[in-house]
Protein backbone atom coordinates (compact mmCIF):
# COMPACT_ATOMS: atom_id res chain seq x y z
CA UNK A 1 0.00 0.00 0.00
CA UNK A 2 2.79 2.49 1.30
CA UNK A 3 4.99 1.09 -1.90
CA UNK A 4 2.04 1.83 -3.95
CA UNK A 5 2.15 5.64 -2.91
CA UNK A 6 5.33 5.70 -3.10
CA UNK A 7 5.50 4.50 -6.66
CA UNK A 8 2.58 7.38 -7.29
CA UNK A 9 4.28 9.78 -6.02
CA UNK A 10 8.05 8.80 -7.75
CA UNK A 11 6.18 8.59 -11.07
CA UNK A 12 4.51 12.09 -10.99
CA UNK A 13 8.27 13.50 -9.81
CA UNK A 14 9.50 11.41 -13.04
CA UNK A 15 6.47 13.21 -15.38
CA UNK A 16 7.72 16.30 -14.10
CA UNK A 17 11.07 15.97 -14.83
CA UNK A 18 9.96 14.54 -17.85
CA UNK A 19 8.12 18.16 -18.40
CA UNK A 20 10.23 20.29 -17.66
CA UNK A 21 13.18 18.93 -20.74
CA UNK A 22 10.18 18.73 -22.92
CA UNK A 23 9.42 22.67 -22.73
CA UNK A 24 13.52 23.30 -21.91
CA UNK A 25 14.07 20.95 -25.53
CA UNK A 26 11.05 22.60 -27.38
CA UNK A 27 12.44 26.19 -26.51
CA UNK A 28 16.12 24.77 -27.73
CA UNK A 29 15.00 23.64 -31.13
CA UNK A 30 13.61 26.23 -32.55
CA UNK A 31 15.23 28.63 -34.71
CA UNK A 32 17.04 31.95 -32.80
CA UNK A 33 16.61 31.76 -28.64
CA UNK A 34 15.56 34.07 -25.94
CA UNK A 35 18.32 37.34 -27.32
CA UNK A 36 16.99 36.92 -30.79
CA UNK A 37 13.68 37.29 -29.52
CA UNK A 38 13.90 39.73 -27.17
CA UNK A 39 16.30 41.91 -29.68
CA UNK A 40 14.30 41.43 -32.64
CA UNK A 41 15.71 43.63 -35.31
CA UNK A 42 18.75 44.62 -32.88
CA UNK A 43 19.53 40.73 -32.90
CA UNK A 44 21.98 41.96 -36.40
CA UNK A 45 24.69 43.96 -34.44
CA UNK A 46 26.43 41.18 -33.30
CA UNK A 47 28.48 42.52 -30.05
CA UNK A 48 24.57 43.49 -29.03
CA UNK A 49 23.85 39.95 -29.51
CA UNK A 50 27.20 38.63 -27.98
CA UNK A 51 26.19 41.16 -24.91
CA UNK A 52 23.12 39.99 -24.32
CA UNK A 53 23.73 36.01 -24.63
CA UNK A 54 26.52 36.63 -21.85
CA UNK A 55 24.30 38.41 -19.39
CA UNK A 56 21.59 35.58 -19.20
CA UNK A 57 24.04 32.77 -19.62
CA UNK A 58 23.03 31.84 -23.33
CA UNK A 59 26.70 31.24 -24.22
CA UNK A 60 26.99 28.21 -22.16
CA UNK A 61 26.18 24.49 -23.28
CA UNK A 62 22.67 23.29 -23.63
CA UNK A 63 23.42 20.59 -21.05
CA UNK A 64 24.83 22.81 -18.45
CA UNK A 65 22.00 25.44 -18.82
CA UNK A 66 19.45 22.77 -18.13
CA UNK A 67 20.54 21.73 -15.22
CA UNK A 68 21.52 25.39 -14.03
CA UNK A 69 17.75 26.48 -15.01
CA UNK A 70 15.96 22.74 -13.46
CA UNK A 71 18.33 23.54 -10.55
CA UNK A 72 16.84 26.83 -10.18
CA UNK A 73 13.92 25.13 -10.10
CA UNK A 74 13.80 23.09 -7.72
CA UNK A 75 14.57 25.89 -5.46
CA UNK A 76 11.67 27.73 -6.33
CA UNK A 77 13.24 30.52 -8.79
CA UNK A 78 11.72 30.20 -12.09
CA UNK A 79 13.94 32.95 -13.62
CA UNK A 80 13.81 36.98 -14.73
CA UNK A 81 11.41 37.50 -17.12
CA UNK A 82 12.95 39.26 -20.19
CA UNK A 83 10.10 42.01 -21.26
CA UNK A 84 9.52 42.93 -17.23
CA UNK A 85 13.14 42.46 -16.02
CA UNK A 86 11.50 41.31 -12.50
CA UNK A 87 11.91 38.16 -10.84
CA UNK A 88 8.97 35.59 -12.81
CA UNK A 89 8.03 34.15 -9.44
CA UNK A 90 6.87 37.75 -8.59
CA UNK A 91 5.09 37.85 -11.58
CA UNK A 92 3.29 34.69 -11.42
CA UNK A 93 2.45 34.21 -7.88
CA UNK A 94 -0.49 37.26 -7.39
CA UNK A 95 -1.45 35.82 -10.83
CA UNK A 96 -1.76 32.46 -10.21
CA UNK A 97 -3.56 33.29 -7.90
CA UNK A 98 -6.06 35.08 -9.20
CA UNK A 99 -6.35 31.84 -11.46
CA UNK A 100 -6.58 29.52 -8.32
CA UNK A 101 -9.69 31.85 -7.12
CA UNK A 102 -11.63 31.99 -9.97
CA UNK A 103 -11.06 27.86 -10.81
CA UNK A 104 -11.92 27.14 -7.40
CA UNK A 105 -14.97 29.36 -7.12
CA UNK A 106 -16.03 27.34 -10.44
CA UNK A 107 -15.39 24.16 -8.89
CA UNK A 108 -17.42 24.74 -6.08
CA UNK A 109 -20.86 25.92 -8.03
CA UNK A 110 -19.73 23.38 -10.70
CA UNK A 111 -19.16 20.20 -8.97
CA UNK A 112 -22.57 19.86 -7.13
CA UNK A 113 -24.70 21.18 -9.56
CA UNK A 114 -23.09 18.84 -11.95
CA UNK A 115 -23.76 15.79 -9.46
CA UNK A 116 -27.34 16.92 -8.81
CA UNK A 117 -28.64 17.51 -12.85
CA UNK A 118 -26.33 14.10 -13.73
CA UNK A 119 -28.64 12.45 -10.99
CA UNK A 120 -32.03 13.87 -11.91
CA UNK A 121 -31.34 13.53 -15.40
CA UNK A 122 -30.29 9.90 -15.39
CA UNK A 123 -33.53 8.89 -13.17
CA UNK A 124 -35.29 10.51 -15.71
CA UNK A 125 -33.60 8.86 -18.42
CA UNK A 126 -34.71 9.79 -22.16
CA UNK A 127 -37.83 11.81 -20.82
CA UNK A 128 -38.45 15.41 -21.96
CA UNK A 129 -36.35 17.01 -19.18
CA UNK A 130 -33.14 14.28 -19.56
CA UNK A 131 -32.90 15.31 -23.63
CA UNK A 132 -33.22 18.80 -23.11
CA UNK A 133 -30.31 19.36 -20.09
CA UNK A 134 -28.41 16.14 -22.19
CA UNK A 135 -28.16 18.09 -25.21
CA UNK A 136 -27.66 21.43 -23.98
CA UNK A 137 -24.91 19.99 -22.00
CA UNK A 138 -23.82 18.76 -25.68
CA UNK A 139 -23.86 21.67 -26.73
CA UNK A 140 -22.26 23.81 -23.60
CA UNK A 141 -19.23 21.41 -24.24
CA UNK A 142 -18.70 21.61 -27.92
CA UNK A 143 -19.38 25.95 -28.11
CA UNK A 144 -15.50 27.74 -27.65
CA UNK A 145 -15.12 28.97 -24.47
CA UNK A 146 -14.95 32.22 -26.22
CA UNK A 147 -18.37 32.26 -28.02
CA UNK A 148 -19.78 31.31 -24.51
CA UNK A 149 -17.65 34.50 -22.74
CA UNK A 150 -18.72 37.06 -25.28
CA UNK A 151 -22.21 35.54 -26.07
CA UNK A 152 -22.39 36.28 -21.79
CA UNK A 153 -21.03 39.34 -21.78
CA UNK A 154 -23.49 40.51 -24.63
CA UNK A 155 -26.87 39.20 -22.57
CA UNK A 156 -25.93 39.81 -19.13
CA UNK A 157 -23.70 43.25 -19.08
CA UNK A 158 -24.81 44.72 -22.66
CA UNK A 159 -28.62 43.96 -22.87
CA UNK A 160 -29.58 42.99 -18.99
CA UNK A 161 -27.12 45.47 -17.62
CA UNK A 162 -26.82 43.37 -14.88
CA UNK A 163 -23.12 42.91 -14.04
CA UNK A 164 -19.78 44.49 -15.27
CA UNK A 165 -18.92 42.70 -18.65
CA UNK A 166 -14.89 42.87 -18.27
CA UNK A 167 -12.79 42.90 -14.85
CA UNK A 168 -11.23 46.14 -14.27
CA UNK A 169 -9.45 45.16 -11.17
CA UNK A 170 -5.81 45.03 -10.66
CA UNK A 171 -4.17 41.81 -10.68
CA UNK A 172 -3.26 42.56 -6.94
CA UNK A 173 -6.46 43.40 -6.09
CA UNK A 174 -8.50 41.44 -3.09
CA UNK A 175 -9.76 37.82 -4.19
CA UNK A 176 -13.70 38.81 -2.64
CA UNK A 177 -13.31 42.17 -5.45
CA UNK A 178 -12.19 39.66 -7.95
CA UNK A 179 -14.83 37.18 -7.56
CA UNK A 180 -17.53 39.83 -7.39
CA UNK A 181 -16.49 42.03 -9.87
CA UNK A 182 -18.19 40.09 -11.86
CA UNK A 183 -19.43 36.63 -11.94
CA UNK A 184 -19.44 35.96 -15.67
CA UNK A 185 -15.65 34.87 -16.09
CA UNK A 186 -16.54 31.61 -13.06
CA UNK A 187 -19.96 31.26 -14.76
CA UNK A 188 -18.62 30.50 -18.08
CA UNK A 189 -15.80 28.07 -16.55
CA UNK A 190 -18.56 26.65 -14.46
CA UNK A 191 -20.52 25.78 -17.71
CA UNK A 192 -17.84 24.03 -19.57
CA UNK A 193 -17.02 22.36 -15.85
CA UNK A 194 -20.95 21.14 -15.56
CA UNK A 195 -21.51 19.99 -18.72
CA UNK A 196 -18.52 17.39 -18.77
CA UNK A 197 -19.44 16.23 -15.17
CA UNK A 198 -22.62 15.97 -15.81
CA UNK A 199 -22.57 13.93 -18.70
CA UNK A 200 -19.97 11.73 -16.72
CA UNK A 201 -22.27 11.03 -13.53
CA UNK A 202 -25.28 10.45 -16.06
CA UNK A 203 -23.46 7.56 -17.80
CA UNK A 204 -22.50 6.29 -14.45
CA UNK A 205 -26.02 6.11 -13.09
CA UNK A 206 -27.33 4.48 -15.95
CA UNK A 207 -25.11 2.10 -15.92
CA UNK A 208 -25.04 1.20 -12.26
CA UNK A 209 -29.10 1.19 -12.51
CA UNK A 210 -28.77 -1.93 -14.97
CA UNK A 211 -26.32 -3.86 -12.87
CA UNK A 212 -27.28 -7.30 -10.88
CA UNK A 213 -27.58 -5.63 -7.05
CA UNK A 214 -29.95 -3.12 -8.04
CA UNK A 215 -32.51 -6.02 -9.70
CA UNK A 216 -32.17 -8.28 -6.44
CA UNK A 217 -32.85 -4.92 -4.53
CA UNK A 218 -36.11 -4.27 -6.26
CA UNK A 219 -36.70 -8.19 -6.27
CA UNK A 220 -36.40 -8.03 -2.11
CA UNK A 221 -38.89 -5.65 -2.25
CA UNK A 222 -36.66 -2.72 -1.17
CA UNK A 223 -38.39 0.82 -1.74
CA UNK A 224 -37.76 2.47 -4.70
CA UNK A 225 -36.37 5.78 -3.20
CA UNK A 226 -34.40 3.85 -0.84
CA UNK A 227 -32.30 1.65 -3.71
CA UNK A 228 -32.16 5.24 -5.18
CA UNK A 229 -30.48 6.61 -1.98
CA UNK A 230 -28.63 3.56 -0.66
CA UNK A 231 -28.08 1.33 -3.68
CA UNK A 232 -27.82 3.26 -6.78
CA UNK A 233 -26.39 6.81 -5.69
CA UNK A 234 -22.95 5.53 -3.56
CA UNK A 235 -22.27 2.85 -6.40
CA UNK A 236 -22.45 4.82 -8.55
CA UNK A 237 -20.98 8.73 -8.11
CA UNK A 238 -18.18 7.37 -5.85
CA UNK A 239 -16.05 6.13 -8.85
CA UNK A 240 -16.69 9.05 -10.84
CA UNK A 241 -15.23 11.32 -7.93
CA UNK A 242 -11.77 10.77 -9.47
CA UNK A 243 -12.57 10.99 -12.76
CA UNK A 244 -14.10 14.60 -11.59
CA UNK A 245 -10.70 15.73 -10.57
CA UNK A 246 -9.29 14.65 -13.68
CA UNK A 247 -11.98 16.72 -15.59
CA UNK A 248 -11.38 19.60 -13.62
CA UNK A 249 -6.98 19.54 -14.01
CA UNK A 250 -7.93 18.65 -18.02
CA UNK A 251 -10.43 21.49 -18.33
CA UNK A 252 -7.65 23.86 -16.27
CA UNK A 253 -6.30 24.82 -19.80
CA UNK A 254 -9.59 26.40 -20.42
CA UNK A 255 -8.62 29.64 -18.27
CA UNK A 256 -6.39 30.74 -20.95
CA UNK A 257 -9.48 31.71 -23.23
CA UNK A 258 -11.61 32.74 -20.18
CA UNK A 259 -9.29 35.02 -18.68
CA UNK A 260 -8.05 36.79 -21.94
CA UNK A 261 -11.94 37.17 -22.88
CA UNK A 262 -13.32 38.46 -19.89
CA UNK A 263 -9.77 40.77 -19.11
CA UNK A 264 -9.54 38.44 -15.47
CA UNK A 265 -5.59 39.25 -14.18
CA UNK A 266 -4.84 35.69 -13.91
CA UNK A 267 -1.98 33.15 -15.22
CA UNK A 268 -3.98 32.38 -18.65
CA UNK A 269 -3.95 35.78 -19.83
CA UNK A 270 -0.62 36.32 -18.63
CA UNK A 271 0.58 33.63 -20.52
CA UNK A 272 -1.08 34.90 -23.79
CA UNK A 273 0.70 38.86 -23.05
CA UNK A 274 3.72 36.71 -22.64
CA UNK A 275 3.79 34.90 -25.84
CA UNK A 276 2.74 38.62 -27.60
CA UNK A 277 5.51 40.38 -26.04
CA UNK A 278 8.03 36.75 -26.82
CA UNK A 279 9.09 36.73 -23.27
CA UNK A 280 10.06 32.44 -23.59
CA UNK A 281 11.46 32.54 -19.84
CA UNK A 282 7.96 33.57 -18.78
CA UNK A 283 6.13 31.28 -21.16
CA UNK A 284 8.36 28.24 -20.03
CA UNK A 285 7.59 28.85 -16.22
CA UNK A 286 3.74 29.15 -17.22
CA UNK A 287 3.92 25.88 -19.07
CA UNK A 288 5.60 24.51 -16.47
CA UNK A 289 3.01 25.81 -13.45
CA UNK A 290 0.61 24.27 -16.17
CA UNK A 291 1.93 20.86 -16.00
CA UNK A 292 2.71 21.23 -12.32
CA UNK A 293 -1.07 21.83 -11.52
CA UNK A 294 -1.77 18.77 -14.00
CA UNK A 295 0.57 16.29 -12.03
CA UNK A 296 -0.90 17.03 -8.74
CA UNK A 297 -4.43 16.62 -9.32
CA UNK A 298 -4.24 13.68 -10.96
CA UNK A 299 -1.58 11.89 -8.38
CA UNK A 300 -4.74 13.63 -6.16
CA UNK A 301 -7.19 11.71 -8.00
CA UNK A 302 -4.84 8.61 -8.50
CA UNK A 303 -5.04 8.34 -4.75
CA UNK A 304 -8.19 9.19 -4.35
CA UNK A 305 -9.36 6.36 -6.57
CA UNK A 306 -7.42 4.23 -4.32
CA UNK A 307 -8.86 5.65 -1.42
CA UNK A 308 -12.28 5.29 -2.73
CA UNK A 309 -11.77 1.54 -4.06
CA UNK A 310 -9.81 -0.71 -2.17
CA UNK A 311 -9.29 -2.89 -5.59
CA UNK A 312 -7.10 -0.34 -6.95
CA UNK A 313 -4.93 -1.07 -3.81
CA UNK A 314 -2.90 -4.28 -5.16
CA UNK A 315 -0.41 -4.30 -7.26
CA UNK A 316 -1.81 -6.56 -9.75
CA UNK A 317 -4.49 -4.12 -11.08
CA UNK B 1 -21.48 -2.78 -43.61
CA UNK B 2 -20.95 -0.74 -46.89
CA UNK B 3 -20.74 2.50 -46.35
CA UNK B 4 -24.39 3.35 -47.66
CA UNK B 5 -25.82 1.22 -44.62
CA UNK B 6 -23.65 3.40 -42.09
CA UNK B 7 -25.07 6.09 -43.63
CA UNK B 8 -28.53 5.18 -43.66
CA UNK B 9 -27.89 4.38 -39.95
CA UNK B 10 -26.69 8.18 -39.29
CA UNK B 11 -28.85 9.67 -41.19
CA UNK B 12 -32.07 7.75 -39.43
CA UNK B 13 -30.89 9.31 -36.20
CA UNK B 14 -32.10 12.96 -35.86
CA UNK B 15 -28.74 14.40 -34.29
CA UNK B 16 -27.07 12.40 -37.00
CA UNK B 17 -29.07 13.92 -39.84
CA UNK B 18 -28.88 17.67 -37.99
CA UNK B 19 -24.99 17.16 -37.86
CA UNK B 20 -23.98 15.64 -41.08
CA UNK B 21 -26.06 18.39 -42.53
CA UNK B 22 -24.42 21.30 -41.19
CA UNK B 23 -21.07 19.95 -42.05
CA UNK B 24 -22.22 19.21 -45.45
CA UNK B 25 -23.67 22.52 -45.76
CA UNK B 26 -20.15 24.76 -44.08
CA UNK B 27 -18.09 22.36 -46.88
CA UNK B 28 -20.11 23.39 -49.38
CA UNK B 29 -20.31 26.84 -48.37
CA UNK B 30 -16.88 27.28 -47.77
CA UNK B 31 -15.98 25.79 -50.95
CA UNK B 32 -18.45 27.69 -53.08
CA UNK B 33 -18.34 31.28 -51.44
CA UNK B 34 -15.92 32.93 -53.57
CA UNK B 35 -17.84 32.14 -56.41
CA UNK B 36 -20.76 34.38 -54.89
CA UNK B 37 -19.41 36.81 -52.70
CA UNK B 38 -21.39 40.01 -52.62
CA UNK B 39 -18.41 42.30 -51.91
CA UNK B 40 -14.76 42.48 -51.02
CA UNK B 41 -14.06 40.90 -47.92
CA UNK B 42 -10.71 43.40 -47.25
CA UNK B 43 -12.14 46.36 -48.90
CA UNK B 44 -12.32 49.40 -46.03
CA UNK B 45 -14.72 52.03 -45.95
CA UNK B 46 -15.17 55.47 -44.11
CA UNK B 47 -18.61 55.96 -44.81
CA UNK B 48 -19.96 52.32 -44.15
CA UNK B 49 -18.82 52.10 -40.43
CA UNK B 50 -20.66 49.74 -38.03
CA UNK B 51 -23.52 49.81 -40.49
CA UNK B 52 -27.20 47.71 -39.48
CA UNK B 53 -27.91 44.89 -41.31
CA UNK B 54 -29.42 46.81 -44.58
CA UNK B 55 -30.43 45.55 -48.43
CA UNK B 56 -26.57 45.96 -49.53
CA UNK B 57 -24.98 44.37 -46.45
CA UNK B 58 -27.66 42.07 -45.27
CA UNK B 59 -25.44 40.98 -42.21
CA UNK B 60 -24.40 45.10 -41.48
CA UNK B 61 -20.39 46.14 -41.42
CA UNK B 62 -17.90 45.98 -39.26
CA UNK B 63 -15.97 48.92 -37.26
CA UNK B 64 -13.85 49.49 -40.66
CA UNK B 65 -16.78 49.22 -43.16
CA UNK B 66 -16.19 45.88 -44.52
CA UNK B 67 -18.96 43.83 -45.11
CA UNK B 68 -20.32 40.91 -42.94
CA UNK B 69 -22.06 38.79 -44.72
CA UNK B 70 -18.90 38.37 -47.00
CA UNK B 71 -16.10 37.82 -44.85
CA UNK B 72 -18.32 35.35 -42.89
CA UNK B 73 -18.99 33.39 -45.44
CA UNK B 74 -15.26 32.81 -46.13
CA UNK B 75 -14.57 33.05 -42.45
CA UNK B 76 -13.96 29.11 -42.08
CA UNK B 77 -11.90 28.65 -45.11
CA UNK B 78 -8.64 28.87 -43.57
CA UNK B 79 -9.45 27.28 -40.32
CA UNK B 80 -11.25 24.26 -41.75
CA UNK B 81 -8.07 23.96 -44.01
CA UNK B 82 -5.49 24.21 -41.86
CA UNK B 83 -7.28 21.98 -39.18
CA UNK B 84 -7.94 18.91 -42.02
CA UNK B 85 -4.13 19.09 -42.90
CA UNK B 86 -3.32 19.11 -38.85
CA UNK B 87 -5.72 16.65 -38.19
CA UNK B 88 -4.30 13.90 -40.98
CA UNK B 89 -0.43 14.65 -39.24
CA UNK B 90 -2.19 13.79 -35.74
CA UNK B 91 -3.89 10.83 -37.28
CA UNK B 92 -0.94 9.41 -39.07
CA UNK B 93 1.76 10.07 -36.47
CA UNK B 94 -0.60 9.20 -33.35
CA UNK B 95 -2.16 5.90 -34.97
CA UNK B 96 1.06 4.94 -36.09
CA UNK B 97 3.15 5.33 -32.23
CA UNK B 98 -0.05 4.52 -31.05
CA UNK B 99 -0.58 0.75 -32.82
CA UNK B 100 3.19 0.10 -32.82
CA UNK B 101 3.48 0.44 -29.20
CA UNK B 102 -0.12 -1.89 -28.80
CA UNK B 103 2.01 -4.26 -30.68
CA UNK B 104 5.05 -4.27 -29.35
CA UNK B 105 4.52 -4.15 -25.68
CA UNK B 106 6.82 -4.56 -23.02
CA UNK B 107 9.23 -2.23 -21.71
CA UNK B 108 9.18 -0.09 -24.94
CA UNK B 109 5.41 0.51 -24.48
CA UNK B 110 6.06 1.42 -20.61
CA UNK B 111 8.48 3.98 -21.50
CA UNK B 112 7.50 5.79 -24.31
CA UNK B 113 3.53 6.16 -22.74
CA UNK B 114 5.34 7.39 -19.75
CA UNK B 115 6.55 10.21 -22.20
CA UNK B 116 3.18 10.52 -23.65
CA UNK B 117 1.56 11.13 -20.50
CA UNK B 118 4.03 13.87 -19.82
CA UNK B 119 3.61 15.63 -22.97
CA UNK B 120 -0.25 14.93 -22.32
CA UNK B 121 -0.16 16.97 -19.01
CA UNK B 122 0.82 20.47 -20.85
CA UNK B 123 -2.46 22.00 -22.25
CA UNK B 124 -2.11 21.62 -25.89
CA UNK B 125 -3.05 25.03 -26.45
CA UNK B 126 0.26 26.33 -24.04
CA UNK B 127 2.46 23.85 -26.33
CA UNK B 128 1.37 25.86 -29.52
CA UNK B 129 1.83 29.29 -27.67
CA UNK B 130 4.95 28.23 -27.13
CA UNK B 131 5.96 27.40 -30.32
CA UNK B 132 3.90 31.08 -31.47
CA UNK B 133 6.30 32.92 -29.01
CA UNK B 134 9.70 31.29 -30.76
CA UNK B 135 8.34 31.92 -34.31
CA UNK B 136 5.75 34.51 -34.34
CA UNK B 137 2.41 34.46 -35.73
CA UNK B 138 1.47 32.46 -38.43
CA UNK B 139 -1.09 29.14 -38.33
CA UNK B 140 0.05 27.81 -41.46
CA UNK B 141 3.62 27.17 -39.44
CA UNK B 142 1.78 25.84 -37.37
CA UNK B 143 0.31 22.81 -38.78
CA UNK B 144 3.21 20.41 -37.61
CA UNK B 145 3.04 21.30 -33.79
CA UNK B 146 -1.16 21.41 -34.16
CA UNK B 147 -0.74 17.95 -35.54
CA UNK B 148 1.91 16.56 -33.11
CA UNK B 149 0.09 17.81 -29.91
CA UNK B 150 -3.47 17.28 -30.82
CA UNK B 151 -2.21 13.51 -31.95
CA UNK B 152 -1.09 12.74 -28.30
CA UNK B 153 -4.99 11.79 -27.73
CA UNK B 154 -4.72 9.61 -30.81
CA UNK B 155 -1.54 6.98 -29.49
CA UNK B 156 -3.99 6.44 -26.31
CA UNK B 157 -6.82 6.27 -28.53
CA UNK B 158 -4.81 3.68 -31.23
CA UNK B 159 -2.90 2.07 -28.48
CA UNK B 160 -6.09 0.98 -26.61
CA UNK B 161 -8.18 0.16 -29.96
CA UNK B 162 -5.29 -1.95 -31.02
CA UNK B 163 -4.92 -3.41 -27.74
CA UNK B 164 -8.03 -5.60 -28.08
CA UNK B 165 -6.79 -7.47 -30.80
CA UNK B 166 -2.87 -8.00 -30.20
CA UNK B 167 -3.71 -10.94 -28.23
CA UNK B 168 -6.15 -12.32 -30.70
CA UNK B 169 -5.45 -15.60 -32.32
CA UNK B 170 -5.22 -14.15 -36.09
CA UNK B 171 -2.28 -11.71 -35.00
CA UNK B 172 -0.52 -14.48 -33.49
CA UNK B 173 -1.04 -16.75 -36.68
CA UNK B 174 0.64 -13.85 -38.41
CA UNK B 175 3.21 -13.63 -35.99
CA UNK B 176 3.58 -17.33 -36.12
CA UNK B 177 3.69 -17.21 -39.87
CA UNK B 178 6.60 -14.74 -39.65
CA UNK B 179 4.87 -11.98 -40.88
CA UNK B 180 6.64 -8.29 -40.64
CA UNK B 181 5.51 -6.03 -37.87
CA UNK B 182 4.30 -3.38 -40.27
CA UNK B 183 2.90 -5.92 -42.24
CA UNK B 184 1.24 -6.93 -39.87
CA UNK B 185 -0.07 -3.54 -38.18
CA UNK B 186 -1.71 -2.57 -41.80
CA UNK B 187 -3.03 -6.71 -43.14
CA UNK B 188 -4.38 -7.63 -39.77
CA UNK B 189 -4.40 -4.91 -36.87
CA UNK B 190 -5.49 -1.57 -38.85
CA UNK B 191 -8.44 -3.01 -40.45
CA UNK B 192 -10.18 -3.76 -37.11
CA UNK B 193 -9.37 -0.06 -35.51
CA UNK B 194 -10.50 1.55 -38.69
CA UNK B 195 -13.97 2.35 -37.39
CA UNK B 196 -12.43 3.66 -33.84
CA UNK B 197 -10.03 6.02 -35.76
CA UNK B 198 -12.27 7.59 -38.22
CA UNK B 199 -14.55 8.22 -35.25
CA UNK B 200 -11.49 9.47 -33.45
CA UNK B 201 -10.21 11.43 -36.44
CA UNK B 202 -13.69 13.63 -36.89
CA UNK B 203 -13.00 14.70 -33.19
CA UNK B 204 -9.88 15.48 -33.92
CA UNK B 205 -10.80 17.82 -36.42
CA UNK B 206 -13.40 19.27 -34.00
CA UNK B 207 -10.87 19.95 -31.42
CA UNK B 208 -8.30 21.17 -33.92
CA UNK B 209 -11.49 23.69 -35.43
CA UNK B 210 -12.06 24.93 -31.58
CA UNK B 211 -8.19 25.66 -31.10
CA UNK B 212 -7.53 27.18 -34.40
CA UNK B 213 -10.25 29.51 -33.86
CA UNK B 214 -9.56 30.39 -29.84
CA UNK B 215 -5.97 30.94 -31.03
CA UNK B 216 -7.38 33.58 -33.78
CA UNK B 217 -9.45 35.04 -31.04
CA UNK B 218 -6.21 35.55 -28.49
CA UNK B 219 -4.60 36.89 -31.49
CA UNK B 220 -2.22 34.28 -31.69
CA UNK B 221 -3.90 32.50 -35.34
CA UNK B 222 -4.78 33.61 -38.53
CA UNK B 223 -3.24 37.16 -39.11
CA UNK B 224 -5.61 39.90 -40.06
CA UNK B 225 -7.11 41.38 -41.95
CA UNK B 226 -8.14 37.99 -43.14
CA UNK B 227 -11.60 36.85 -42.74
CA UNK B 228 -11.93 34.34 -40.00
CA UNK B 229 -14.17 33.92 -37.46
CA UNK B 230 -12.35 33.97 -34.47
CA UNK B 231 -10.49 37.08 -35.41
CA UNK B 232 -14.13 38.73 -36.57
CA UNK B 233 -15.24 37.84 -32.77
CA UNK B 234 -12.64 39.20 -31.32
CA UNK B 235 -12.68 42.59 -33.62
CA UNK B 236 -15.97 42.99 -33.00
CA UNK B 237 -16.09 42.51 -29.01
CA UNK B 238 -15.26 45.91 -28.57
CA UNK B 239 -18.25 47.64 -30.48
CA UNK B 240 -20.63 44.75 -29.22
CA UNK B 241 -22.69 47.19 -27.47
CA UNK B 242 -23.55 49.43 -30.98
CA UNK B 243 -23.38 46.48 -33.37
CA UNK B 244 -23.66 42.77 -32.06
CA UNK B 245 -24.08 41.70 -35.79
CA UNK B 246 -20.71 42.40 -35.88
CA UNK B 247 -20.02 39.33 -33.60
CA UNK B 248 -23.24 37.12 -33.72
CA UNK B 249 -23.19 35.90 -37.31
CA UNK B 250 -19.76 34.85 -36.54
CA UNK B 251 -20.47 32.91 -33.52
CA UNK B 252 -23.46 31.18 -34.74
CA UNK B 253 -21.18 30.26 -38.12
CA UNK B 254 -18.30 28.96 -35.76
CA UNK B 255 -20.45 26.82 -32.69
CA UNK B 256 -22.97 25.52 -35.75
CA UNK B 257 -19.75 24.27 -37.93
CA UNK B 258 -18.33 22.50 -34.24
CA UNK B 259 -21.46 21.24 -32.65
CA UNK B 260 -22.68 19.78 -36.20
CA UNK B 261 -18.49 18.07 -36.54
CA UNK B 262 -19.74 16.81 -32.85
CA UNK B 263 -22.93 15.32 -33.87
CA UNK B 264 -22.11 13.80 -36.55
CA UNK B 265 -18.98 12.47 -34.89
CA UNK B 266 -21.74 10.89 -32.14
CA UNK B 267 -23.76 9.62 -35.00
CA UNK B 268 -21.56 7.35 -36.70
CA UNK B 269 -19.87 6.22 -33.66
CA UNK B 270 -23.30 4.74 -32.59
CA UNK B 271 -23.89 3.31 -36.46
CA UNK B 272 -20.11 2.10 -36.52
CA UNK B 273 -21.06 0.57 -32.89
CA UNK B 274 -18.29 2.17 -31.68
CA UNK B 275 -17.05 3.62 -28.16
CA UNK B 276 -16.53 7.27 -28.39
CA UNK B 277 -14.01 8.15 -26.80
CA UNK B 278 -15.71 11.53 -24.78
CA UNK B 279 -12.01 12.66 -24.28
CA UNK B 280 -12.05 16.53 -22.89
CA UNK B 281 -10.99 18.75 -25.63
CA UNK B 282 -7.17 19.58 -25.55
CA UNK B 283 -7.71 23.49 -26.22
Amino acid sequence: MFALILGRLGAAWITLLVIAVVVFVGVELMPGDACTALLGRDAVRVEVLENCRDRMGLNRSPVERFFAWAGDLAQGDLGVSMKRERPIVDIVGPRLRNTLILAVAAALAGVPLAIGLGVMVALRRERPFDIIVSTTALVAMTMPEFVVASLLILIFAIWLGWSAGVVTAAYDAPALTLLFATPLPAVTLALVYVAHILRMVRSSVIDTAGADFILMARMKGVPERRIVRRHLLPNAILPTIPVIGLTLAWLLSGVVIVESAFNYPGIGRLAVNAVADRDLPLVQAITLIFGLIYVSMTLIADLLAMALNPRLRTRRL
Amino acid sequence: MSSATILRAVLSQPSGAIGVTLVVGHVLLAVLSPLVLPHDPVAQSAELILQAPSLSHPFGTDRLGRDILSRTMLGGREAMLIATLATLVAMVWGATVGLFLALIGGRTDAYAMRIVDALSSIPGILIVMIFVAALGVGVTALIPILGFSYGLSVVYIARAAALDFVARDFVLAAQARGEARATILIREILPNVRDSLAVQGAMQWSWLLLGIASLSFLGLGVAPPAPDWGLMIADGRGVMQTAPWAVLWPMAMLSSLIVGVNLAADAFSKALGVDRQMGVRAA
